[in-house]
């Protein structure tokens, strides 16, 4: 508990945060700016967690414990994506996304 | 007398049928010939041993001859009074039968042996014939009448592909459709006969159909329809496919164009066998025809078949091709059983015509079967169908000159050959019956002579053309047929039917009416005296009577063109008024509507195909908004 925010600000914060994430999965070039876009997403949602937990239950522990279950998981996630991205550069020696357009119709 | 050996008689037909059918390939052409030719040789001797024995020794019981059901198994059961039977009967009927069919199919298949030698399709041919016989068999001893219409159809394809054999030819093709179109036409009426009859009869089978104390329970319960009760309208649509069959006015037209099948083909379906199903057809039935209200049903049977006689006869004056002139004469006698068997009376003596009309069939089939394998004797020999390119072939030809000869004066009925006594009882029965209907036998009588002989003598006498090919006696399989047929031709009259052959299953005694038949023979003699003056020696008569008779010989000579009609009723009013609309509406509604959803569907494809691009962002894009408006949705819904 914060004094003098309320859940409010910080909500909006992180959706600010979410939306950020979301543009930023849309519009970069890059499959590595893409991965940070997906992590700014992921933290957004761990916030979520922290801060619900602290303002709407105060005295528990699950959103804290949620937490960090996403960070481990966005840990996981981000050496698999590292590890095809790298994968990805040896074959085709970009990280391009439009290099990686030749699945469609 | 171990009367399960019957099965083996439509069978093994069968059997040759599936084993040139399935291996035309493998079996190379003599071969097949001689397993079609053994597999009849059994079949041969087993109906006529049972046929005879049959006749002689055990079928005759306490003065009357036996149905007897060899045979019967259930094939559908639908409900307990519904259900579909397949059998063997025997009974004087079928045993008649028993000889005719194998007899004339044996002959025919030796002969094919030499007819068709070296032409294309031989396994295939011997393969249609046994399957063609499988069915005639197969009919002529059913126990009831939805078993006869599945063997009458059979019998209808087997003929269908016989007359189209020569594939590559348009008009064997043409012929082939026209014959199974007609005849399945007069199926259709076959077909409803027989579901009306068996809707109010209340069974197929024929040991209950022809029960007299049942016909007469049915007559009490008749339920009438514009006049006349629905058994007799039922037995006049059965009467049409029979007429269909036996190519009756106005149902003949694919008659003669079936000619264009193989002569041994011709000879065994279109003039001996198959034809005169409808003949047997109504014989089966013939106590449903006559009590079922006093026989309107009959009358009809012999109108028919007394007007088609004449009406064949005068066209066949005319024909120049001979299987023509022969098939014309088929129609003609198929015309004189049918109008004996119309009237026939029933009891003892009162039913001479039905016996006349067995007796007329059986005569007819052999000395029919004779002129056409003569016939396809000479056709060998000259390379020709037609009688302007023959003449003198007595000498070149000497054993189908005599044969030929032999069945002529049979089927113009001269005494003692097979002909004369058949035609005697038939114009007899006519005679006490109907004297109009006598009338138009007895004319026809002598027309037959005449045109028989006509066909004899320009063929084998006329003048002495050049050949480009020397014409030269058929070979020995193909003579000693026509050797066999025509013993049977001059002394299968002498048989006395009536001992073995009635309405009431008993035997009765029958006299030669003397005056009556020297009536008719003389009417024969003289048409074949009037032959011998036109037609023996070359000359002009015949041209000039033809001129002088101008527009009747015209009418005459194209078949006072029914088939023109049939043309005109077919494409100008039914096809152009009624198919052609239904196509229309088929090709358009139906297809477009079918069309129209694929080619949408495939229009829209195109046009959607680029969302699926590759790039994952996009998707992602998609997936967000779908989201959003999804979850805006429920907002709003949730909100209210």
């Amino acid at each position: 508990m914060i004094n003098g925010v309320s859940i409010y600000e910080i909500l909006t914060l992180t959706s600010i945060m979410f939306f950020i994430g979301v543009y930023g999965f849309f519009t970069r070039k890059n499959l590595i700016a893409m991965l940070v876009s997906v992590e700014l997403i992921l933290n957004s949602a761990a916030v979520n967690f922290v801060i619900i937990n602290k303002y709407m239950f105060p005295g528990k522990l699950g959103g804290d414990i949620f937490s960090i279950f996403i960070i481990a998981v966005a840990a996981a996630e981000t050496a698999l994506a590292l590890a095809i991205i790298i994968n990805l550069y040896r074959l085709i020696m970009s990280v391009k996304t439009k290099d990686l357009e030749t699945m469609k119709y | 007398m171990n009367l399960n050996l019957m099965i083996l008689i439509p069978l093994i037909p069968l059997a040759v049928f599936l084993l040139l059918g399935i291996f035309f390939r493998r079996i190379k052409e003599p071969v097949s010939g001689y397993i079609g030719v053994a597999g009849l040789t059994i079949v041969s001797l087993i109906s006529f041993y049972i046929a005879i024995s049959y006749f002689l020794d055990f079928g005759l019981v306490n003065g009357e001859y036996q149905k007897i059901i060899v045979f019967r198994s259930t094939w559908i059961h639908f409900t307990d009074n519904l259900k579909i039977e397949m059998g063997i009967l025997l009974d004087p009927l079928s045993a008649v039968m028993l000889i005719v069919v194998p007899l004339i199919s044996w002959m025919v298949h030796i002969y094919s042996l030499g007819y068709m030698k070296g032409e294309g399709g031989f396994t295939r041919f011997y393969a249609f014939l046994s399957l063609f016989t499988f069915s005639m068999l197969g009919l002529v001893l059913s126990v009831n009448i939805f078993q006869i219409y599945i063997f009458w159809e059979l019998v209808g394809v087997s003929s269908y592909s016989l007359i189209g054999f020569y594939y590559k030819k348009k008009s064997a093709v043409l012929a082939a459709k026209k014959a199974f179109i007609v005849t399945r036409f007069a199926d259709l009426g076959f077909l409803i006969g027989l579901l009306i009859l068996s809707y109010f009869a209340g069974t197929f089978d024929f040991l209950t159909l022809t029960n007299l104390d049942f016909i007469q329970t049915l007559n009490g319960q008749a339920v009438t329809f514009m006049g006349l009760s629905v058994i007799t309208w039922a037995l006049i649509l059965i009467f049409m496919g029979g007429a269909g069959k036996s190519a009756m006015f106005p149902l003949h037209i694919w008659l003669p164009d079936a000619m264009e099948g193989p002569t041994p083909v011709s000879a065994l379906i279109h003039a001996a066998t198959m034809v005169v199903a409808g003949v047997f057809l109504v014989a089966r039935l013939f106590p449903m025809f006559y009590f079922i209200e006093d026989g309107i049903a009959l009358e009809v049977v012999a109108y028919v078949g007394a007007f088609t006689t004449l009406f064949a006869a005068v066209i066949a004056l005319t024909q120049y091709d001979i299987k023509r002139v022969l098939a014309f004469s088929t129609m003609s006698q198929i015309g004189y059983m049918m109008l004996a068997l119309g009237v026939s009376g029933y009891g003892e003596h009162e039913g001479l015509g039905y016996m006349a009309s067995m007796f007329h069939l059986f005569t007819h089939a052999m000395f029919k079967a004779l002129l056409f394998l003569g016939a396809g004797a000479i056709i060998h020999a000259v390379h020709s169908n037609f009688m302007q390119d023959m003449g003198g072939l007595r000498k070149h030809l000497p054993v189908t000159h005599i044969t030929f000869l032999v069945a002529a004066l049979a089927i113009s009925g001269i005494p003692p050959f097979a002909g004369f006594f058949s035609k005697d009882e038939i114009l007899a029965a006519a005679f006490e019956h109907n004297k109009l209907i006598w009338f138009t036998g007895f004319i026809v009588a002598g027309m037959t002579a005449f045109y028989m002989f006509r066909l004899y003598f320009r063929i084998f006498w006329w003048n002495d053309p050049e050949y480009k090919h020397k014409p030269h006696e058929a070979p020995k399989t193909m003579t000693v047929p026509l050797m066999i047929l025509a013993f049977m031709a001059a002394f299968s009259g002498f048989i006395p039917f009536s001992d073995f052959v009635s309405t009431d299953y008993s035997p009765f005694h029958t006299h030669i009416e003397w005056g009556l038949a020297g009536a008719s023979v003389g009417i024969g003699v003289l048409g074949i005296l009037l032959a011998v003056l036109f037609y023996k020696k070359e000359n002009d008569l015949s041209d000039r009577f033809a001129r002088a008779f101008g527009i009747f010989y015209k009418w005459t000579f194209n078949k006072f063109y029914i088939d023109e009609l049939y043309f005109f009723i077919t494409k100008k009013i039914i096809f152009k008024n009624i198919s052609a609309p239904f196509a229309w509406f088929d090709r358009h509604i139906v297809d477009g509507t079918m069309n129209g959803i694929g080619n949408s569907t495939v229009w829209i494809s195109e046009k959607i195909k680029g969302l699926q691009s590759g790039r994952v962002q996009d998707y992602a894009m998609y997936f967000v908004s779908g989201a959003t408006v999804i979850s805006m949705i429920l907002w709003f819904l949730l909100n209210n």
